[in-house]
């Protein structure tokens, strides 16, 4: 089975709206993208259409949570973060408990180009002093950070979403711990691919294949960036020689960065790889192209561990 | 509070907005005093629910877009015993709960955090809709400056407040006509203000923003509407003088953010004391 993480969040949000009135969802003019609209139909009178005004969106939520409510506030990854004043001051100092959407992450987005593909998302919003970001791997992972993003976050957090659709891969009856990385693949391996969103199964998929040609490469699961968990990170560099990092957004502030800085503060750190949008803007393309291009598919993963593992 | 009990309690917090910045040694004069009139108005005779020192769960509300003229702010604040009156000389100090912009976190009496110009409308629209949908009775009043108004996110509000029939929202602009670089007319005009609007459906008076009757009475027809079931909401235009009541600070930009030196302030003080006849 496969699904968007936008899907499953749409159809989280009109689940947990039954059991929380005091979610309100607005949305600048893309509740079918979004998936925002599942929680229209079923809500109308909690949902409010902005238009194509994303500040205000923004600030009104704001406001709305200042009266109490809990209110999800819906774009492109790529438009709501642009709106980066307006985070910063009216929602995020003001420690406004709301929750900011953005779907369409990633150059994964393909077609649209650039201008639509949030690129720079995840390291705009971990700026923020005590913002929380979250990026799940695929639907079962949407539904329990939504449930974690509702039930028990406080404060502002930001949640990054596919437009694409992911395979399942949260493993049966896992039990969520929220903030921490999960060990998918080899945990003891010497090679360790930490990875988040979109990428999780593609180093899976560069993981079995490495696996076939005789080199052992683990795989963990990153559905928070900030805050970073930052002990396992250490624990992984300790046992492993070689980290690789992969995220379908640019490596200047995203994952990457979070593990560069978790290794940073211990003296046994391994070697890194950065794999991720490399400083460059997105393009439109097929999807399963572009990853090859911007060297974040499976087999590009594969190869530059490969390369690495020569090198020794 | 009576009409000339306002003007007279509105000179005082004029003292205290001199004297807070003048320890501070910076901060915005102009803009806090031609705004303290409209704010006096609203904390010691308009907003409901609020007491000395308390408030009521089903509250009005008030968001200072304008955040840098939060010395009018603290200054109504202490006068109704939210700040011990001391405390306003803490202004702009390391530690202090009185930031130089307003800060809902570390004060929570403040409703908005702002200072970066063009957003507190939309916080003040949000927090309308969400009392709204609370069935509160609770009214947002917001005020905003002029050079505020050549803010894009300004105009996002105004086309949006009016689609959900916020008319327990009611948006003062303090036109005191000047901005850092020079008076808003050359900087980046605005003008025709009232047109503009009203062309954006919301129900417009005008008034002078000085002259307290005036204030209340526009404050009035505001309440008026919403309790006749209209669905629109209100904007004043209130035509304002920087700096406001003290003769030599009365100039469109030469004290925008410019803090009086000790010696100003003394005479700042002394003139505002001798009766501030020119507020009435």
């Amino acid at each position: 089975m496969s699904k968007a993480t936008r899907q499953a969040f749409g159809e989280s949000l009109a689940r947990l709206g039954a059991e929380h009135p005091e979610i309100v969802v607005m949305d600048a003019d893309l509740s079918k993208s979004t998936k925002s609209e599942l929680f229209a139909k079923k809500f109308p009178d909690r949902f409010y259409e902005m238009g194509i005004q994303e500040a205000n969106m923004i600030g009104a939520g704001a406001g709305m949570a200042f009266t109490g409510k809990l209110p999800f506030l819906c774009s492109f990854g790529a438009f709501v973060t642009g709106r980066y004043d307006t985070i910063r001051l009216s929602a995020v100092y003001a420690q406004a408990n709301v929750r900011l959407i953005g779907t369409h992450a990633g150059v994964g987005i393909g077609d649209d180009g650039h201008s639509q593909m949030g690129l720079e998302d995840v390291s705009l919003m971990r700026s923020l002093p005590t913002m929380g970001v979250f990026q799940p791997m695929d639907a079962r992972e949407t539904e329990l950070v939504m449930d974690y993003l509702v039930k028990q976050w406080k404060g502002p957090a930001y949640l990054r979403l596919t437009r694409q659709n992911l395979p399942d891969l949260y493993p049966q009856n896992a039990q969520f711990k929220p903030g921490k990385l999960m060990a998918l693949r080899n945990q003891q391996a010497k090679i360790a691919c930490i990875a988040t969103g979109a990428s999780v199964a593609e180093a899976v998929q560069a993981s079995q294949a490495l696996e076939a040609q005789g080199i052992q490469m683990g795989v963990w699961n990153a559905h928070c960036l900030k805050p970073f968990d930052d002990e396992t990170t250490q624990n992984i560099a300790k046992s492993a020689d070689l980290l690789v990092t992969v995220e379908d957004h640019s490596v200047i502030g995203g994952l990457g960065t979070c593990v560069a800085e978790a290794i940073a503060k211990v003296s046994h750190s391994s070697r890194l790889i950065k794999l991720g949008i490399q400083d460059l803007f997105g393009e439109s393309g097929e999807p399963v192209e572009l990853y090859d291009k911007f060297g974040i598919s499976a087999k590009a993963i594969a190869a530059h561990v490969l390369a690495a593992a020569r090198r020794g | 509070m009576q009409t000339q009990e306002l003007t007279r309690l509105a000179n005082e917090l004029r003292i205290d907005i001199i004297e807070m910045l003048a320890e501070a040694k910076s901060g915005h004069p102009g803009g806090s005093l031609s705004a303290i009139d409209i704010v006096t108005a609203l904390w010691f005779h308009e907003m409901r629910g609020i007491g000395q020192n308390e408030l009521a769960p089903d509250r009005d509300h008030f968001v200072l877009s304008k955040g840098h003229a939060v010395p009018a702010l603290y200054a109504a604040l202490a006068k109704k015993g939210f700040i011990p009156h001391e405390e306003l000389m803490t202004l702009r100090k390391t530690g202090s709960r009185l930031q130089g912009h307003p800060d809902r976190v570390r004060l929570p009496i403040v409703e908005a955090s702002t200072g970066s110009l063009g957003q507190g409308l939309s916080v003040a629209q949000g927090m309308a809709m969400g009392q709204k949908l609370n069935k509160k009775s609770s009214r947002i009043f917001c005020l905003i400056g002029d050079g505020e108004m050549q803010e894009g996110q300004i105009w996002e509000a105004a086309m949006s407040a009016p689609k959900f029939n916020l008319s327990n929202l009611c948006v003062i602009l303090d036109n005191n006509g000047g901005q850092i670089d020079g008076p808003v007319s050359e900087v980046m005009p605005i003008e025709p203000i009232t047109d503009k609007w009203r062309a954006f459906n919301w129900h417009v008076i005008e008034i002078n923003g000085h002259d307290m009757q005036q204030i209340l009475n526009a404050l009035k027809e505001a309440r008026d509407l919403q309790e006749k079931g209209s669905t629109k909401p209100v904007f004043i235009l209130a035509h304002t003088v920087k700096g406001k009541g003290v003769s030599f600070m009365e100039h469109p930009t030469a004290w925008h953010g410019v803090a009086p030196k000790p010696e100003e302030a003394k005479r700042a003080v002394e003139e505002l004391k001798a009766g501030g006849k020119k507020n009435v």
